[in-house]
This record gives C-alpha cells, structure tokens and sequence, in this order.
C-alpha cells in the first residue's frame, strides 16, 4: 500500500510553504476547465443545437408553399421574406431569430452553471482546498463561460452563414432599413451585429455568474438569469417609463438593426455597449467581491 | 440554541435587516428615478386668460375678440421685467396648440403672448389669411399690450422687447409683423410662404401663379379646415377635420411632438352668422378661393388678394434678425419659399439665418435630433436679439438628411449637417446626371381622374419616403432614367432639368418628378415633391418643341451608388387641378438632370460624446482592473510568511479557534488542538459538536471569526499555499458524476497545476480498491465506492497532513478494518492523519490521539490511553442489582460506576473479571451477561454527557 515506498515530498519547502511543484497561478490551467466543461453534455448539447438550430431553419423555409402567409405587417416579418435571398441574409435571420431568446438561455447556462454545478456536486470545495485562489478560479471560470458563449455565437453564425450559402448562394445583404449591401460590406456589418449581440450578452453573463455564485442550484442561476432578462424585457415594452427604459439592461438590445443601416447608427450600439459593459462589470465585480469573502458551505 | 436570548435573536435578525434596508435602498433609487422621469419639468409659470378686444381693420376702428394666454415666469414683476415672445399659432389651431412652447418659453424667462387668431376657436372675426390690415394689425395691438404690461421689458415707451414665433400661419405673420412693425425686435417663422399665391398656384418654369397649376388637395384642406368651423357638414367637422385643423400648428417646431396640440376645433362661436359656403373665411377671401377652385386658375384680383397677405413685397422692411426655419417634407411651402424670404430679407441687410430639418406640413417635426437643432437655434436667436444674452448667433446654415429608419422605434432618423454660408437652393456644387429614353406620347385624363398619387397632405414622413404611397398611372406618365450612379450623390436643393413637350391644344399641363430607384427597382419620390408646369403655345411635334428649364423643389436626399435616377413627366396628379379635357400630349427630356450639392460638416451628436464615454467607461474599466491586481498582488506579497518557530514542525496547530456564523450561531467557540508527524489523530464529538466547522476553517472554505490554525508553522488562511500540503475528504465526495473515477482523480490533479508524476495515481487507486469500475461513470458508483474514491483522491501526491471527514461512512467492516489499516500505514515518515468521526470504535482503534469536542468546546485531548485512562471498565446484568452492588461494593479496588437501567457498569480495576462473575455467582445473584465496555465510549460518555440533544448543528 501507499506510505514509506514512495518517494516522499516531505522536507519540500518554498517561500510560502507549499508543496513541490504548487504554485498559485498555475492552478486550474485554462485548458483543464475547458476540458472539464468540454466533458459536459449540457455543453456538448448546447453547443451541438447552435450547429443544429440554422440547419432546422434552412429545412423549413424548404417547405415554403409559396403561399401568402400571414407574415403581417410586423416590423421584421421583411426580415423573414429576405433570410432566403442569401447566405448573409440567412445567417441574419438566424441571428435574429435566436438573439432575443435562445442565445441569452444559452450564455445563461454557460456562464450561470459553472460555479453553481461545482458547488451542487460538491467539487467547489475541494477545488478551493487545492487551493485554488478564489480570484483565479473565478476567473479561469468566467474566461471559459465567456469562451464558451462566444463559441456558441460563432458556431450559429458560421454554421448559418455555411448553409445559408451553399443554399441561397452569396448575395449582397439585403435589408428593409438600408441599401443593398455588397457581400464583402455586408460580411462586416454581420461581423458588426455579432460584436454587438456578443457585447450584449455580456449583461446575461454577468447576471448569470453573479447568480452562479451566490447560489449552488445551478438552475436557481440559469433561470435565475433569463427571469430578469425577460423581466427587463417586459418593462422596456411599457412605454409610460420613460427615462427609465433608458436603464434597462434590455433596452438596447435589438440596437445592433442600426448596423445594418446606411449610414451605419451607431449612436444606440454605443449606448448599447455602454450600458452593457456597464452593468457587466458591475455583476462580475459584485461576483468576485462576494466569492473571495463567501463561506463555502455546500 | 436552547434558549433564544433577545440579544441573540437581535443578532440574527441583522443580515436580514441589512438585507431589507439593501432592498428598500433599491426600491427608493427606483422609485425617484421614475419619478424623475415622470415628475412635469420646469420652473414655475403662471398664466393669465382673457379675452382682450383690439380694434384692426383698414381704418383701425373694428372691434375684435382675442382669446388670449398671458404666460409668466413665477419671478417675474414690475421689478423683474422679462422680455416677451409673441407666440403665434398654424392655420387651424388655437392658442392651445402652442401651450407646450410657450410653456417652454415662460420656463426659459420670457413672457409670453398666445392668442387664438381672428376666426379660429373663440376669438371673433373673420379669417383674412395674416392680412395686413386684419391679423397683422391685431398682432400690433397685442405688441401694444406687452408694452402697456408692467412685467415686460421695453426698449422705449410702448415697445416692448419682443420676439415673435410662430410656425405655417404664424410663421408668415411674424414676417409680415416685423415688416409692419419696426417695434420687433426678431422673428422665428417656420415652414411658412414666401408668396401665397405662388404656394398654391406654383408653375415651375418661372410662370406667373395666373399660369400656375392650382394645388386643390392643400387648398381644399385649408378652406375646409376654416371654413367648416361649427357650420360644416357633420361629416367634415368630424375627426377628418379636426387633423387638417390641428396638424399645422403641430407641425412646426418647436412644437415637441405631432400630438403637442390638435386644434380644439369648433369652439364658441355661433354658426347661426356663418355664410355655409364660406364658414368664417372674409368675404373677399371666400370668393377668391372658390373662384380659383371652380376654374383652377387664378385671376390677377385673386393672385392680388394673396401677394397682400405674403411676405414677398415687404421683406425690404423687415429689419427684424430672422431666423428661417424650413421643412424639408412639406409640399405645401417646399424650401423655395424660404429661399426666397431669406434672399429678399438679407438684401435689405437684415442678419438671417436659415436652416432646414427634415419635418415640414408633410414630415410633423421630424426626429429628435432636428426638434432638438430647431429648439436650439431658437433660444439661441432670442436670448441674443431679444433677452440680450449669449453671443451673436452665426449665419451659418445647418441642414439635415434622412439617413434612416431608426433601428430601436422605427421612426426616422437624421443626420445634420452645417455650413458657414447659405447656398441657397443651386448648391455650391453640381453634378450632371444624364437621363435618357424615347419622346414618350403620355395622355392628359379627363377631369384629372384617374390620377398619380404623390403625396397625401398630413400622411408623415413616413408615407412620403416609403414607395407605398408615389404611384403613376400607366400611359399617364413618361419615364427617362439614368445608368447606375457610380458614385453617391449629396443632393442638396433644387435639381432642374429640361424638358420638350409637344400637345394637339397647344398647352399642357405636366408634373415633373425626380425618382431615386434602388437596384431592385424600387422607385422613392423624396419627401413626395412634384413640380407642376403649364406650358403653352406648345406645336403639335415634339421635334418642334422648345426646351424649357423645370427648377424641381428643393430636396435634400443622398443618391446611393448603383441606384438610378428616373425622371417621370405625368399629366395628372391628385393633389393638383389639371385640364378636364383629354389630351395626349408628347414628352421628351434632354441631356442631364443638374443636381445641385452642398458641401458641409456632420454636426457632432450625441452620438460622439457617447462614444467618449464608451471609450472613459472602457479605459475606467481597465485601469480599475489594474488597480485591484496591484493591490491584490501588493497584499499578497505582504501577506504574512514567516513561520511560526514553535509550530514550524508540526503539521497542524489549532489555536483559539472561534467561528461564529453571520446569524450570531457560535459554532466553534474555543478550539485548541495539535496534530503531530506520525499522530493519527480523531477528532471526536457528538453531531453538531463542532468537527465540521473546525475542518472547514481548516480547508480554507470558512474564515474564522478569531483564533489561528497553523500548518507546519504557517499561518493559515483561505487560499494558503501551505494548503497544498494537506489532502482533504470533507463533507463528503465531491466528483463530477458524468466522469468516470480515473479521470475524475485526473480531473483533479489537473486543476492543482502540479506536476503529473507527483499525483502517484497507481498508489491512490489501489487504496480505493474499485477495480475495473475506476472506468465507470461517477453517478453509478454506490455511496461507498464515491467514499473511496475520495479518499483515494484526498491522498493525491501523499500530503503531509490528511484530513479525513468521517472517513468509513458507508463502507463495509472489511473496508473498515483495511481503512484502518492504510491511514496508520500513512501517518509515518512525518506525515500526520486527522479523522473526524463519531464512530467511538474507530478512533479508538485507529488513531493514536484523539480530541473530544462538545458544543462547540475541547473537553479532552491527549493520547487516546490517557483519555480512556487505566480503568477498564465492564458491564454486568444481573438478577438483583440491588444485592450484586452490595456484593461488589465489598469487593477490594472494585467501584460500581453511577448507571443505572438494572445493569451495573463496574470499574474492575484490576481485579479479574471471573473473579467477580464468581463472588457474584457466590452470593446468589444470577448473572446474565458481561460485557467489556467499550472504554473510550465511557470517557466519551463522561466527558459529553450522554444527552447531547440541544447542541443544534455545528
């Protein structure tokens, strides 16, 4: 059994008295979380729908019958009649579609599970008695959620565009706010809208993880994160706020269709971009402020 | 807690109440933000209503009924004098329709003056459209008044400091007031004429308004709008006049939005004195109007009648500063009427400025960012010429163009432009457009039916920029369009173009229209400007005809690169009066369409000082994350490294230790202990005595509230590298269930950064005994498979000290015993073990040393013999227990211990056990059993007491 016959690191002593080989900031590598997240179905699911979710549209506009359906004459139902004029015109739509919901549930998840999973399975606190510093862990944690979620909007965009192209063909973007944009222009105003949506988010990641770390359900965290996104979203209808909507985390949400204008606005993608980092920072520093000083009971 | 003191229940109650007064800290910052939003600005201003009768008319002597509005500022007395502004209202409205603005005004220091013109609302008399001798002389008398007020400011004895405003109706009354009325002293007109009669008879080759084309639907609207007051048909007096009746005083800025005031309509008046087929117009204006509008021509009287209620032949007087404010989308008076104001003001040396937004009869007030310019360069024009603040305005121009939809509420959007001098409506460049296509013969249809459709009074901007609305009828129209525009085009003013048209009658009448078409093929007609001609003396042949210039109205739109530019000539359009015979005329257009552009700056936004707040917000960002890692790191480098001297060789010293949960729970209140190389220490107590808590504390996953845990001399706190020397099962497992057990172990060893070969992984999974099933998933694993697993883990690269929770839960007697095994194996060559347990059993067989813990407090320490002590006790049960205590009292060194239940617990002390069976047998007393007592259990039992119920859950 174990004991004398092994080679012993006893006598081992560093500045700071830790065991050979430890070091504080090579704990929990990048790559190490990123595997450990990567082994996940809920990450391999989400990740598989975000390839999945463009290839479902592009069937279904297949069953198109040509037929006037009842688009009415909502804001974006031309949204709809241009996804099949192209590939970026696709991958638009795809966007569009999934950015109000899908994305801010999977962001949530991604960044809204990753502490939270660890304390419920109990891990959490092992992991801290490595030690990992608290900071870094929090850190190595919110680099991968974030990693994630932006691999999740790549994989929805590239996936879409991939489809969208090789079905539709590689024409200029088309919009109801714009002139035609050519392809190589209108690449980068999608580029653009990304960013943007990706900035966005931001406030749904820093949410999910300040919930991710004040609670150890993991669901509690998610939902949790996509209940007052959707709340926000709610308020900024009610006109009679005012001002107030201004605040909303959501307000600014649906900004990046400025993109797709000529000339560009960027006055609410800025106004966007403040807010969401804003707020993003505010949730993330609350989060580090609040897990270097928690007791870890789970 | 046995006994809930007040105090305690205080201390409880605190994260609570900081909680609650978190909550209610962000309910009142939401609360006063609402109430910010929602709270009526500004200061306070009083108003005073009255209805003031002046006397106007050609001799001056005709009473008439004013309905007037008296805003003040609340600090302004005979003391304080404010300047006034005569705030004058559109065509249709009341002094209601402007309440908002003069509010406005009244907020920013100036008294201001509303009235309700002649023939609107409850004011008395007859509409003589801004007459000199009617409106404009009415508008003096209320000049009069100012002056006589003891709160307005004067210049000299009856003329008071006044500006006067007004937007459409009221905008051609300021002109005609300050051309009048040398006492004012700056005007504001907005989207107002120039010359009425050239407004609604236009002719866009330069022909006189008796050869213009007549723009019924404009001038249908308007007399119905003034003539239907409380007399008119139900049908119009309804909601479809009360639009045409309040949109143009809402149209024009600075009115803050469409919906600022819509005419109040019938009001007072008694319909019994109206003429049904004039309603309250004049005399002379009715018969003009109907004149025109049965012919749709004017005659000179008629062209004379309007020309005396227009600006045009005056502007010479007007010595007032203007401010020119004009619309863009408005076909009722397009730019060129401000050109011309402008043009003929400025020749007489009078400052002027001019500046166009993209609203208009048509386009409402535009977006924001134009409501804001206007409002801007407003107050900035009276405060200067009026009040006497702030330095002299420029007389640079700004302009704006619909860059747009806005992506957020779909309404427009626009960008603004300014430049130091005033093109006017040539540009101060050009650019050429060829347009080209066949002489098309086009037909005239009879009575103007069916007809194109360009704009539709009042449908917005909107209906204007978006297709939907411009349709030409077929054969009706003739259509020249250029190649792709290589380049984008700035349009900025009037575009003219030539045109040939040959017509069997000799005269035609034709609308000239400028068509933006996008790559698709989707024609705009900007703002729905159409620039009607009626030509004449025209020869049967097109190859005979005579070019003429067409000077299209002024638009500002930006051409797109790929797009085309379609040059339409149609013979029928429905806002305008066209021939009632049928004709078929021939068109032709020759060479290019002149598109004059204007050069100018962006006027900077809000937009870039957004942008520099996203870029002080980021750079903010960044160096407040360099600060906190600087700090971190700098605490960190000062963080406490020596050693301990006196623990430097023990692997675990607990001093004091006191951990006191936030709800004032105290846990662990006094704990000292030592864990020493070689020592398998257990740390025993009841549930709740304490055991998890001193671990947690010991793990780094809770901060104590007072006292020291020292490893190997180094003091410990959460994170402490000297944690790396200790291996840990607390709690229980923690794996990742959809790992296996290997990688999980793997998994783990990863995350401590440390080299591979130091986990020696071979020796962990042969503790953890599981065989092949080290490949199977976590969640599968029964309890004590994940027990093993975690203690196989906790071993990880051989820590020095090894913290063990409970570390047999779950397993079975054979696991036990092996466990036992292992962990006094471990603690050798200086490693140390620490078990927790309430497993008397096991720590008595197991652990060299033991540490008894109870609510919260050591009760013992020492070598586990020192503890149980050198009294072997036994447990007897017996027939009589009564008589077998009087028989082992007499026994020599033999004491029954204090237990009752009908068994004796004896502390044989040396005498041997068959000894006392037998002088128990001896003296009659039959013996059932006999039972070596657990020994550490007895001093457990001693040292707690054997009720430990009420020490809650530490």
């Amino acid at each position: 059994m174990a004991g004398s016959s092994v080679e012993t690191p006893l006598g081992v002593t560093d500045p700071a008295g830790a065991a050979r080989g430890y070091r504080p900031s090579a704990t929990m590598p990048f790559a190490a979380e990123f595997r450990r997240q990567a082994s996940r179905r809920r990450t391999q699911l989400a990740l598989g729908f975000m390839v999945l979710l463009p290839l479902i549209i592009l069937i279904a506009f297949q069953f198109d019958s040509g037929g006037d359906d009842d688009n009415g004459r909502n804001e974006f139902s031309s949204l709809v009649e241009l996804a099949t004029s192209g590939g970026l015109n696709f991958t638009l739509f795809s966007i569009f579609v999934s950015a109000s919901f899908l994305l801010v549930v999977v962001v949530a998840l991604f960044c809204g599970d990753t502490v939270a999973s660890e304390a419920s399975w109990g891990s959490l606190r092992y992991l801290l008695a490595v030690p990992v510093p608290r900071a870094r862990l929090l850190a190595v944690k919110l680099v991968v959620a974030l990693a994630y979620s932006g691999l999740a909007l790549i994989l929805l965009a590239g996936t879409a565009l991939l489809a969208g192209t090789l079905r539709y063909g590689w024409s200029p973007l088309r919009s109801t706010v714009a002139a035609e944009l050519e392809p190589t222009e209108g690449l980068l105003r999608l580029l653009a809208v990304l960013g943007y949506l990706a900035v966005v988010l931001l406030v749904v990641a820093g949410l999910a993880f300040l919930l991710s770390v004040t609670t150890d359900a993991a669901l509690g965290a998610v939902g949790g994160a996509v209940l007052l996104w959707i709340l926000s979203s709610i308020l900024d209808q009610i006109t009679a706020l005012g001002a107030v909507r201004d605040f909303l985390p959501t307000h600014f949400s649906t900004a990046w269709l400025g993109l797709l204008s000529t000339p560009v606005q960027t006055d609410d993608v800025v106004r966007g971009c403040i807010s969401a980092i804003s707020y993003a920072t505010l949730f993330w520093g609350l989060a580090f402020w609040r897990f270097t000083r928690k007791d870890i009971t789970s | 807690m046995t006994s809930p003191s007040p105090a305690a229940w205080f201390r409880r109650a605190l994260p609570t109440r900081r909680r609650a007064i978190a909550a209610a800290a962000v309910v009142v910052l939401l609360a006063t933000a609402v109430t910010w939003a929602v709270w009526p600005q500004g200061p306070g201003v009083r108003t005073e209503n009255a209805m003031l009768t002046v006397r106007s008319g050609p001799s001056g002597d005709q009473p008439v009924e004013l309905d007037t509005t008296f805003y003040l500022p609340d600090d302004a007395s005979s003391g304080r004098k404010v300047p006034a502004v005569l705030l004058a209202h559109g065509f249709g409205g009341t002094k209601e329709s402007v309440r908002s603005d003069a509010e406005e005004f009244a907020g920013r220091g100036y008294a201001v003056l509303t009235w309700t013109a002649r023939g609107f609302g409850r004011s008395g008399g007859e509409i003589h459209l801004d007459s000199p001798d009617h409106e404009v002389r009415d508008a003096q008398r209320l000049l009069d008044w100012l002056a006589a007020r003891p709160e307005v400011r004067t210049n000299a004895a009856g003329d008071p400091q006044v500006g006067v405003v007004g937007g459409s109706y009221g905008g051609g009354l300021a002109l005609l007031l300050a051309a009048q009325d040398p006492r004012v002293d700056a005007i504001v007109p907005m989207i107002t004429w120039n010359d009425l009669s050239r407004a609604f008879l236009p002719e866009s080759t330069g022909g006189a308004p008796t050869e213009g084309v007549f723009k019924k639907g404009w001038a249908g609207l308007f007399f119905g709008g003034g003539g239907n007051v409380g007399s008119g048909p139900a049908g119009l007096s309804g909601a479809t006049a009360a639009q045409p009746q309040g949109a143009p005083a809402s149209a024009g800025p600075p009115s803050p939005g469409p919906g600022a005031g819509p005419g109040t309509g019938p009001g007072g008046v008694p319909a019994g004195a109206a003429d049904p087929s004039c309603g309250r117009f004049a005399a002379d204006v009715c018969a003009a109007y109907l004149r025109i509008a049965t012919t749709g021509r004017a005659d000179q009287a008629a062209v004379d009648l309007l020309r005396r209620s227009s600006p045009a032949g005056v502007l010479d007087r007007i010595k007032a500063p203007t401010l020119l404010v004009q619309g863009e989308a408005d076909t009722l008076f397009p730019l060129g009427e401000a050109d011309a104001n402008a043009r003929g003001i400025a020749a007489a040396g009078t400052p002027v400025r001019v500046a166009w937004f993209t609203g208009g009869h048509d386009g409402g007030s535009g977006p924001r960012s134009d409501e804001d310019r206007v409002k801007f360069l407003t107050v900035q024009w009276l405060d200067h010429y009026v009040k006497g603040e702030g330095d002299t305005p420029g007389d640079d121009f700004t302009w704006s163009r619909i860059a747009g939809f806005d992506a957020l509420d779909r309404g427009l959007v626009a960008t603004g432009f300014r430049r130091a001098d005033y093109p006017g409506l040539t540009g101060n460049a050009r650019r050429e457009i060829p347009v080209a296509g066949p002489a098309q013969p086009i037909a005239n249809p009879p009575n103007g039916n069916p007809a194109a459709i360009s704009s539709i009074p009042f449908a917005g901007g909107l209906a204007s920029l978006l297709d939907g609305v411009a349709g030409d009828v077929p054969g009706q129209h003739a259509r020249f369009e250029s190649t792709p525009l290589t380049e984008a085009v700035d349009v900025a003013g009037a575009p003219t173009v030539t045109v040939r048209a040959a017509s069997p009658t000799g005269e035609a009448v034709l609308f000239v229209k400028l068509y933006d078409v996008d790559p698709d093929g989707a024609a705009t007609l900007p703002n729905g400007l159409v620039a009607p001609i009626r030509l004449t003396g025209l020869p049967q042949q097109v190859q005979d005809a005579r070019p003429v210039t067409v000077t299209l109205p002024g638009i500002v739109r930006r051409v797109e690169a790929g797009h085309r530019l379609r040059l339409v000539v149609a013979t029928s359009d429905q806002a305008y009066t066209t021939p009632a015979q049928p004709t078929v005329y021939t068109v032709a257009v020759d060479g290019a369409v002149t598109l004059p552009t204007v050069s100018g700056e962006p006027i900077p936004t809000a937009a870039t000082l957004w942008r520099w707040v996203l870029a002080g917000l980021l750079a903010a960002i960044a160096v407040g994350l360099v600060v906190v890692v600087a700090v971190v790191r700098r605490r960190h480098r000062r963080q406490d490294r020596s050693v301990h001297p006196e623990y430097a060789d023990t692997p675990l010293a607990v001093r004091a230790l006191r951990k006191e949960y936030a709800d004032g729970f105290v846990a662990v209140s006094n704990v000292d202990f030592e864990v020493h190389p070689g020592q398998v220490v257990g740390l025993l107590g009841p549930n709740g005595a304490g055991k998890t808590t001193t671990l947690r504390v010991l793990m780094g996953l809770t901060q104590p509230t007072a006292g020291e845990i020292y490893v190997f001399g180094r003091r410990l706190v959460p994170g402490s590298p000297v944690l790396s020397r200790i291996g840990a099962l607390v709690e229980g497992p923690g794996f990742l269930p959809h790992l296996s057990g290997l990688d999980n172990l793997k998994a783990y060893w990863r995350a401590t950064g440390r080299p591979w070969e130091d986990a020696q992984f071979d020796a962990a999974l042969e503790i953890a005994g599981l065989g092949d099933s080290v490949h199977r998933k976590i969640k599968n694993y029964s309890h004590g498979m994940r027990q093993r697993l975690a203690i196989a883990q906790a071993m990880l690269g051989l820590p020095e000290l090894l913290v063990l929770d409970e570390p047999t839960d779950g397993l079975d007697p054979p696991q036990i015993a092996e466990m036992r095994r292992v962990l006094q194996r471990y603690a050798t060559d200086g490693r140390a073990v620490l078990v927790s347990s309430h497993l008397l059993a096991e720590v008595e067989q197991t652990c060299t040393h033991a540490v008894v813990v109870n609510k919260g407090r050591i009760v013992a320490s020492g070598p586990v013999e020192e503890i149980v002590g050198e009294s072997p006790s036994v447990l007897f049960d017996v027939t009589d227990p009564v008589a077998a205590r009087a028989v082992l009292d007499r026994l020599h060194g033999v004491r029954v211990l204090p237990e009752s239940d009908g068994q004796l617990v004896v502390d044989t002390n040396g005498t041997a056990r068959s000894e006392v069976v037998a002088e128990l047998v001896r003296a009659g007393i039959g013996v059932d059993r006999v039972v070596p007592r657990r020994r550490l259990e007895d001093a457990f039992l001693a040292l707690v007491g054997e009720n430990s119920r009420g020490s809650g859950d530490r």
